[in-house]
């Protein structure tokens, strides 16, 4: 095993597990070749089943690793071939498996399969090649997501980063016939795209300065940078997790997103790709410590971001709207942590949110599929004894998410706050406040949905059912996991050891210990449980009866329209780029281009309609320009010497 | 000035009048009996070559043959000075001046070789142009090009016949 | 007798040869006038043939250096009268279908 030299990380050699490492992202990659190739030809329960079996061995196969890096740390990973090379620039096409990635790595394959179990039953009304469709699509975005995490370099990375990309535009337009829905998918795709252009930006500025790409090599010579480089790379990486994570200003694709199927959003739009930010920057943590600035705009624009989204959830009536937003709302909570240097915060967050956030999701899309596709929650209420197993599931949902003890979002969320505060106390302030807020639109999402009375159709009431198994089980290990999930990460004054941070410490080496005395932190935890606490008990009160039924007026509309922000980028962005365009298209491209090519077009008929006369067709002529061009020739090759000095004299 | 020289002369000042005289006749009849007197003094030539076969030769198929098939098809044709399609005279200026000017570089290029300055053609003896001499190269070295031009006979053979009948 | 004046006259007849093809439209004298050119091309090869056996015939009088220009000379009649046959024949098409042996009739390639 000669290759091992190239990564410093490595502390031992296990050559065997090294191998497994391409299994992970190969399982996928086949589900999603025989599903998409024989999607005609394959069954339903078939396709399903090998969807979920091919993510269901790469979970198997990730828990051997993740079992393996705990006891053992990180390990070394033959690179599989050189997927570069010049011959100043080599880049391998190389896996890493560490505490981080192998972390992640349990995450979206074992929610990636829970949510193809449900999808296989919320899907059943698709066509078969469709269904097939479907199922192939997400197979390749667990392989891309992999790929994503596991690569060692950060164009391994940003190949996952592509590919995620793609999949959650071909996903979030899976029923192409709507347009809406195509637009919404062109949205995503194109904010997605400028994202992605700052990450490009930042990777080829990390080849410039340091001639390389992989993280091993990045981070042992990330002190050869200026603090001016740092800036900008970390910036630049920034820019692309604002994108993939819907970070203010380039948020507003992924509450459109919601147009694809709801297992599509718990996935894609909430449990994993949009945390692919997280992932990036908790991975470039060197990097990001060595730039003050960048740390400040994170947390800056995190905060901002969990604030300005909880605001627009509060007076949300799509059920899944509420959640997008507050899946934005959570991201900027965790780029929050990121920023004020609690990189294992944020990382746990993201665990933690990943359990709730895919639990709500699919929760709402439990409650959707028994309601026919009805997504206003003001057409439903008391569906708590139609659907007990959603109902409770939810609830332990929604109590996560707002950081009541000892549910797993309560010690995430803490650990950001108590970060946030030794930052700043402002922070911690505001932080807060949306924390509030979460608890407060999250139960309204609840009374309004599960409390009260039914205010639906007779004929919605009349089908209403609790959903099949193979929905409600995943739901309801969903549950458990938000449930006990925190437990993992329990802070030490609370008499817990904080396993994931030492699980952690080796990659996330730059965390930043904040000491705030154990009096202060009780009290910042108390303030927080109980504000959230009274928001969740002013909620529950004052919608689980007299849910708002009218639309919003003053305030409230604004909110209700997204503080119009939709309308600001169409105004600031579109218009005047579909202007610019439609100048381009009818002045420029009709009389400049245009005219340009048809006018050579006509200059060159031109000039051969009166070439074509020379040829006129007699051999006579021919033969006389013949014989005079022999002349020349003759009289030119006779001369050739005078004809060269009298040239050379002129010259 | 021997007879040779004499002869040469002679044949070469024949040849060209006869050729301008091709060119100069209205009547396509008279074109092809100058024709024929400059193939008669080419054979001179060749007879003052001593290449006796290539005389005959020349004299069987070009003077006798080509020429007569001229004469046919033209007489067949009823062609007479009247029928002469005439050119422009401008064109005929211009054919003229260049193949004058044609002429001029191509005589000034042989006056500029030094190579041929002192090279003598043998003129009455050596043997090559004998029948015996020609049959034996013809039917030992060159069997091969003459069987195939025997191809060639026969092709356009049938090619002249598949045009005369359409 | 040297060489250059072969060259000249053979020149001669050669340029006539070409004039004719200029100024003539009449498809038959064009077509002697290529014959034309045709014999004052044998000719210089012959010349040049005994230029060559001269030089030879010096030192060896039974020399056959330069046979194989005169057999050249020999197919290029061959040639040639295979050449004429056809081209006559499509002289006789052509006039049974233009009533005329005007050369600019010729002119298809224009279109």
């Amino acid at each position: 095993m000669e290759q091992t030299h190239n990564s410093s990380f490595i502390t031992h050699n296990s050559q065997h597990m090294n191998k497994l490492v391409y299994l992970i992202p190969l399982f996928p990659l086949v589900g999603f070749l025989i599903n998409g190739l024989m999607r005609k030809s394959l069954s339903k329960s078939l396709t399903g089943i090998i969807g979920s079996v091919a993510i269901l061995a790469s979970f198997i196969v990730s828990l051997i690793l993740f079992l393996d890096v705990k006891t053992n740390g990180a390990m070394a990973v033959n690179p599989l071939f050189t997927f570069i090379k010049t011959q100043t620039l080599t880049i391998d096409f190389a896996f890493q498996v560490d505490q981080l990635s192998s972390l992640f790595l349990l995450i979206i394959t074992g929610i990636g399969f829970l949510i193809h179990v449900y999808s296989a039953s919320y899907m059943h009304e698709e066509e078969p090649q469709h269904f097939a469709r479907y199922f192939a699509y997400l197979n390749l975005f667990v392989f891309s997501m992999l790929l994503l995490v596991l690569g060692a370099n950060y164009v391994i990375m940003f190949i996952g980063w592509e590919g995620v990309g793609l999949c959650s535009y071909l996903l979030i337009g899976y029923w192409f016939k709507n347009n809406n829905y195509n637009y919404a998918a062109k949205k995503a795709f194109i904010m997605n795209r400028i994202g992605d252009l700052g990450f490009l930006l930042a990777v080829f500025w990390i080849i410039n300065k340091l001639g390389t790409v992989s993280y091993a090599e990045v981070f042992a010579n990330a002190s050869k940078l200026t603090a001016a480089d740092a800036t900008a790379i970390t910036m630049l990486l920034f820019v692309g997790a604002m994108g993939k994570s819907a970070q203010i200003p380039l948020y507003t694709w992924l509450p459109d997103a919601m147009a694809g199927p709801t297992p599509v959003s718990a996935l894609i739009h909430a449990a994993t790709m949009v945390t692919a930010g997280i992932y990036m920057i908790a991975r470039s943590n060197v990097l990001y410590n060595m730039s003050e600035f960048t740390m400040h705009v994170v947390a800056i624009v995190g905060l901002a971001t969990a604030l300005f989204s909880a605001t627009i959830a509060i007076k949300q009536n799509d059920i899944k709207k509420v959640l997008a937003y507050s899946t934005v709302s959570q991201l900027g909570y965790m780029f929050l942590g990121l920023g004020c240097g609690a990189y294992t915060g944020a990382v746990f967050h993201v665990m933690t949110h990943a359990f709730f956030k895919a639990l709500l999701f699919l929760g709402a899309g439990s409650v959707i599929h028994a309601m026919h596709h009805e997504q206003d929650i003001r057409n439903m209420g008391g569906l708590k004894k139609k659907l007990p197993i959603t109902h409770i599931t939810f609830l332990l949902g929604c109590i996560a998410i707002s950081g009541m003890p000892p549910f797993s979002g309560f010690f995430s969320k803490d650990e950001i706050l108590a970060a946030a505060y030794a930052h700043s106390p402002i922070y911690w302030v505001l932080g807060v406040a949306g924390a509030a807020m979460t608890a407060f639109y999250m139960f309204r999402l609840y009374a309004t949905t599960f409390l009260g009375n039914f205010r639906g159709t007779h004929d919605q009431e009349h089908h209403l059912h609790e959903s099949p198994k193979a929905m409600t089980i995943p739901l309801m290990i969903l549950a458990l996991l938000s449930v006990v999930g925190g437990l993992v990460g329990v802070p030490e004054i609370l008499g817990g050891h904080h396993e994931l941070h030492h699980f952690l410490s080796p990659v996330l080496v730059s965390e930043k210990a904040h000491e705030i005395p154990h009096n202060t932190e009780y009290m910042l935890m108390g303030i927080s449980v109980a504000i959230a606490a009274i928001a969740i008990l002013f909620a529950v009160n004052k919608f689980s009866k007299n849910p708002e039924m009218k639309e919003a007026e003053g305030l409230g509309k604004v909110l209700a329209n997204k503080w119009y922000v939709d309308e600001l980028y169409d105004n600031i962005v579109v218009k005047p780029l579909g202007s610019l365009a439609a100048f381009f298209k009818n002045i420029i491209e009709k009389s400049g281009i245009d005219g340009a090519v048809n006018g050579v077009g006509k200059l060159v008929q031109y000039g051969s309609r009166q070439t074509r006369l020379l040829q006129s067709g007699q051999v006579g002529n021919y033969i006389l320009i013949m014989v005079l061009a022999f002349v020349l020739i003759i009289f030119i090759w006779i001369n050739d010497g005078h004809i060269y000095r009298f040239i050379t004299k002129l010259f | 000035m021997n007879l040779i020289q004499i002869l040469f002369w002679l044949l070469s000042g024949l040849a060209i009048v006869s050729a301008l005289m091709v060119l100069i006749s209205k009547n396509p009849v008279h074109s092809v009996l100058w024709l024929i007197v400059v193939f008669f003094a080419i054979s001179g030539h060749y007879i003052l070559l001593n290449a006796q076969f290539l005389a005959i030769v020349n004299l069987i198929v070009y003077a006798g043959a080509i020429m007569v098939l001229f004469l046919f098809v033209i007489m067949l044709m009823n062609l007479g000075k009247e029928s002469d399609p005439q050119k422009n005279v401008w064109i005929k200026l211009a054919g003229a001046i260049s193949g004058g000017s044609l002429l001029i570089v191509l005589v000034s290029l042989v006056k500029q070789a030094s190579e041929i300055n002192d090279k003598e053609a043998l003129l009455g003896n050596g043997n090559i142009g004998l029948i015996g001499t020609l049959g034996k190269v013809l039917f030992t070295d060159f069997v091969v090009p003459f069987e195939i031009s025997s191809v060639l006979f026969l092709s356009a053979m049938v090619g002249a016949v598949v045009i005369g009948k359409k | 007798m040297p060489i250059s004046n072969y060259i000249i006259f053979c020149l001669a007849l050669f340029t006539i040869g070409i004039v004719g093809v200029l100024v003539r439209r009449n498809a038959i004298i064009v077509f002697m006038c290529i014959e034309l050119m045709l014999n004052a091309v044998n000719l210089l090869l012959v010349a040049f043939s005994k230029m060559h056996n001269g030089v030879a015939y010096l030192t060896d009088k039974s020399t056959i250096v330069g046979a194989d220009a005169q057999v050249f000379v020999f197919f290029i009649m061959v040639v040639a009268a295979a050449e004429v046959s056809v081209g006559l024949a499509i002289i006789v098409m052509m006039y049974r279908n233009t009533k005329s042996i005007d050369i600019n009739f010729l002119n298809r390639l224009k279109n």
